[in-house]
């Protein structure tokens, strides 16, 4: 069996699995971001919406993007990997300017969002998550299942 | 007494991430006796629950809000059973990390619970 044919039975056939190894560990914190996340804009949203809808929207899009992650790192295989790198890198884009726009301008956010101050508030996980992320979705194509 | 509770839980999590973290450096998978410290920490978590909501139905009003506190509570119960069920399905030393990122995350939301409790 050639190189060749082992990558399509890896694409095709099996899906790669994105959960084993340290992969685990990504789908746990990614899991637990899409709780904090979810629940906490869904509660924002819920009882005051506007104090700062920008904080709260923002907050709940960051949990959809968590969400979404989490699910094609369970789901596995080439095409998941695909849309979770996108998505991984589309969420440090996300921490990286709302992290920055926290710290130039703090009027425009009455209430702290799950991205303020690059995440400072949840151990700095919003920054470092989709950076151990991408590089772990780097090196997983290579891995046989 | 409920401080006391919330100190015990998250000083027990924080052991636990700790023991799973060296299990981790020593790369060994969580192993029966992981599994019996993780039992006592989610018994804590429950008697924390437990407790927290007789403390509601007594009248008692946490400090940032019911629905809050109760999340907490949840997600505090939620937290290392979670973990150790992801670490049954990963038997190598990133099942013990994922265990000890658990142990983590509770000794946190036991901060934020003691701030939403309000001491």
């Amino acid at each position: 069996m050639t190189s060749g044919e082992a990558e399509v039975a890896t694409t095709e056939d099996r899906p790669a699995r994105l959960i084993s190894g340290p992969g685990v560990l990504l789908v746990w914190l990614y899991g637990v971001m899409v709780v904090g996340a979810v629940s906490r804009s869904a509660y924002q949203i819920a009882t005051d919406f506007g104090r700062a809808p920008l904080a709260y929207t923002l907050s709940a899009v960051a949990g959809v993007v968590y969400g979404f992650i989490t699910y094609t790192l369970v789901r596995g295989g080439e095409r998941a990997r695909r849309a979770a790198l996108v998505c991984c890198a589309a969420e440090l884009v996300g921490v990286l300017v709302v992290g920055t726009w926290t710290l130039v301008e703090p009027s425009a956010f009455p209430d702290a969002t799950v991205w303020s101050d690059y995440g400072m508030g949840y151990l700095f996980i919003p920054v470092l998550l989709p950076l151990s992320a991408l590089y772990w979705l780097r090196g997983a194509r290579a891995v046989t299942p | 007494m409920f401080a006391a509770l919330m100190l015990v839980t998250g000083v027990a999590a924080l052991l636990l991430a700790a023991w799973c973290g060296w299990a981790a450096h020593r790369d060994q998978p969580t192993k029966d006796w992981h599994f019996i410290g993780m039992a006592v920490v989610t018994v804590l978590a429950l008697v924390q629950l437990v407790v927290g909501i007789v403390l509601l139905a007594r009248g008692e009003k946490p400090e940032q809000g019911t629905t809050i506190f109760v999340a907490y509570l949840l997600g505090a119960f939620a937290c290392v059973p979670a973990a150790g069920f992801m670490s049954l399905a990963e038997r190598s030393k990133w099942g013990s990390v994922t265990v000890a990122a658990g142990g983590v995350v509770l000794a946190v939301l036991e901060v934020r619970l003691y701030d939403i409790w309000g001491g």
